[in-house]
């Protein structure tokens, strides 16, 4: 089912090229302030990395397209360069990037190393301030190459923006096929920007919200395996399964605690649905809810001292926040409608939600406290927010009215720049991983 | 964070963006409730029945002269009176035969996101069960599971399918007794 070496660890091995232009203040480098909502994306050349064979350009195309997708970002397009870089060791000709308005400007080479592992380097250079911001090279097996671009934009985006990049990263979502009424689901895994797309999964039986561990290789989520619905775990590079406790009813919604050690989770009881925790080492399960309601989507902030959660004791679904240990459950959303699958950010400054108001459905955030209500997209169908790593962009999928089935999109948390991730069927659930070790 | 006050700040335009970029989405416009009446309510309504009378005790005769769903409004989890009459004729029916276990399947609609709908379908589910115990039917006879959102019957993006998604399945043999 799953291609062993595809899970396995990628050996990338980093280290510093030094600069070979004296260094220049530090003062001087080009910056972008991603905490302002509408930045104007920064005009940056990225040039085709030198290499033997196509890899060159297409890791160079990769690199400039999580750039451009970032939205921070302005790839120039490949015609208007002057310079062509021979030696990107080199000090470029700065005044050639500067004419068309490169304001910073990426060079590298890819090689084969004796042992057949594929060496890429690269150097960022601020063109105005005529120096090298970073430089950093490489090591890994051939058919990683696209990760390696990630990495390589990853360093850009940090370098540039001051914060952690977020393209080194997958996301594991629901395939679906099929009409809507006799729909097949199945668990499936990509990278970030769309690629490597593989199936977890060839079943028959309804899978739902796979979730990322955030320390193992391993996703919970929920299957109706055997007409019995609950909550699994499943180990990405064995393909090895396992129901997560033995509880008298469907469990549901299940999500890992910040460390790993525990999934979180929905029961169901007759008509009322609680949340308890299952220790994945001591197997102890705890219940922390305890409610005639529908209690569900429970989500850890990422201290792992408070809880997000969906209530309807209210009366319609709310979010609620409560302790790790069940105390002090308050509730947080009080707009109007009703507010579902809250999902706290991993930077802790946000929760995001999935709104349900005046026959739309909305993706927006709010701060834990329920204050700085934000709507980020509505319309006929969005549900299911989540995070990128560095907590800057939201995941979630849309249905929209008439189509067959629903799409994975992407938005900033600005509001802006939102972007469908082209997946080879209809798909839902998405959930992002950490950033790769 | 960023490095402020710097020459290179001075080249970031910060500018309004273009608002386009945020794809316009469609809403359709909905009724403002649901119309209770003329809701099908057995499967021979919706036209689901073969030709030809059924018989007794089968499975058919269960699907179409009883009727094997009854359905719910938006967001309730309330037997409504006219599923209570299908519900008391499952119950003289199961009772009449009483060699069937039963699975009651409890479904959502799609507008609502999909670990809710689960929990509602569940609902639904149990609270259709409750309905048949107080008719006599004993618990270790039934069965329950909830499908959520994830198996609608009727596949349109309007009111008058989400009614007929609304709902709750009686299946026969679906439970070991």
């Amino acid at each position: 089912m799953i291609k062993n070496s595809f899970f396995r660890a990628v050996m990338v091995a980093a280290g510093m090229l030094t600069a070979f232009v004296a260094a220049t203040p530090a003062t001087a480098e080009v910056t972008i302030n991603i905490n302002k909502g509408n930045v104007q994306p920064l005009p940056i050349a990225v040039t085709d990395f030198l290499s033997n064979n196509e890899l060159g350009p297409q890791i160079s195309q990769v690199i400039a397209a999580d750039l451009q997708r970032s939205g921070l970002f302005a790839p120039i397009n490949k015609q208007a360069f002057i310079e062509k870089i021979a030696d990107p060791n080199r000090t470029p000709r700065f005044e050639d990037w500067k004419v068309i308005n490169a304001q910073a400007l990426v060079t590298g080479r890819v090689t084969r190393e004796g042992d057949g592992r594929l060496r890429a380097e690269f150097r960022l250079w601020d063109t105005y301030a005529g120096s090298q911001m970073t430089g950093q090279q490489f090591f890994t097996q051939p058919e990683n190459w696209r990760r390696v671009a990630h990495i390589i934009a990853d360093a850009i985006y940090k370098q540039i923006t001051g914060e952690n990049g977020y393209f080194d990263s997958r996301v594991v979502f629901v395939s679906e096929s099929g009409p809507k009424n006799a729909r097949q689901r199945n668990l499936a895994i990509m990278d970030q920007d769309g690629f490597n797309v593989r199936m977890l999964t060839n079943t028959k039986d309804i899978v739902l919200t796979p979730r990322f561990s955030p320390s193992r290789q391993e996703i919970t989520y929920m299957s109706f395996e055997g007409n019995q619905p609950r909550v699994y775990l499943l180990q990405l590079e064995t393909g090895q399964r396992e129901v997560v406790g033995n509880f008298p009813g469907m469990t549901f919604s299940p999500r890992f605690s910040p460390d790993g050690q525990k999934v979180i989770m929905s029961l169901q009881q007759e008509g009322n649905s609680n949340i308890y925790t299952m220790d994945l080492r001591s197997r102890t399960t705890t219940r922390l809810t305890s409610t005639q309601a529908i209690d569900t989507s429970p989500s850890y902030a990422p201290d792992g001292g408070r809880i997000a959660f969906e209530s309807d004791r209210g009366g319609r679904p709310q979010i609620y926040v409560m302790n790790a240990d069940g105390s002090g459950q308050t509730r947080i959303s009080f707009g109007d409608g009703s507010y579902s699958t809250p999902v706290w950010s991993p930077r802790g400054d946000l929760i995001a939600f999935t709104k349900q108001s005046g026959g739309k459905f909305s993706i927006g955030v709010m701060r834990p406290d329920g204050s700085g209500e934000r709507i980020l997209t509505s319309g006929f169908h969005n549900e299911g927010p989540t995070w990128a790593p560095n907590g800057r962009v939201l995941m979630f999928f849309r249905q929209a009215a008439g189509s067959g089935g629903p799409q994975l999109y992407s938005i900033d948390l600005t509001g802006y720049n939102e972007l469908q991730i082209k997946t080879p069927s209809y798909a839902s659930d998405p959930a992002w991983s950490p950033l790769l070790e | 964070m960023s490095r402020t006050d710097t020459p290179a700040m001075s080249r970031m335009q910060t500018l309004a963006r273009n608002p386009a970029v945020i794809a316009l989405t469609l809403a359709l416009a909905l009724a403002g409730c649901a119309n209770k009446k003329n809701l099908p309510n057995n499967a021979g309504d919706l036209g689901l029945n073969g030709a030809g009378a059924a018989t007794p005790g089968s499975q058919q005769d269960f699907t179409v002269n009883v009727g094997d769903r009854i359905f719910f409004d938006t967001d309730s989890t309330s037997i409504r009176a006219d599923a209570q009459q299908t519900l008391d004729r499952q119950a003289q029916w199961l009772q009449r035969y009483p060699n069937y276990a039963i699975t009651v399947e409890g479904h959502a609609d799609e507008r609502g996101t999909r670990e809710y709908n689960l929990a509602l379908g569940a609902r639904r589910a149990a609270a259709t069960k409750e309905y048949l115990a107080s008719r006599g039917i004993p618990a270790n006879r039934m069965k329950t599971i909830s499908y959520g959102k994830e198996r609608p019957v009727a596949v349109c993006d309007d009111i008058s399918c989400w009614s007929q998604n609304r709902r709750a399945v009686t299946v026969l043999g679906g439970a070991g007794m």
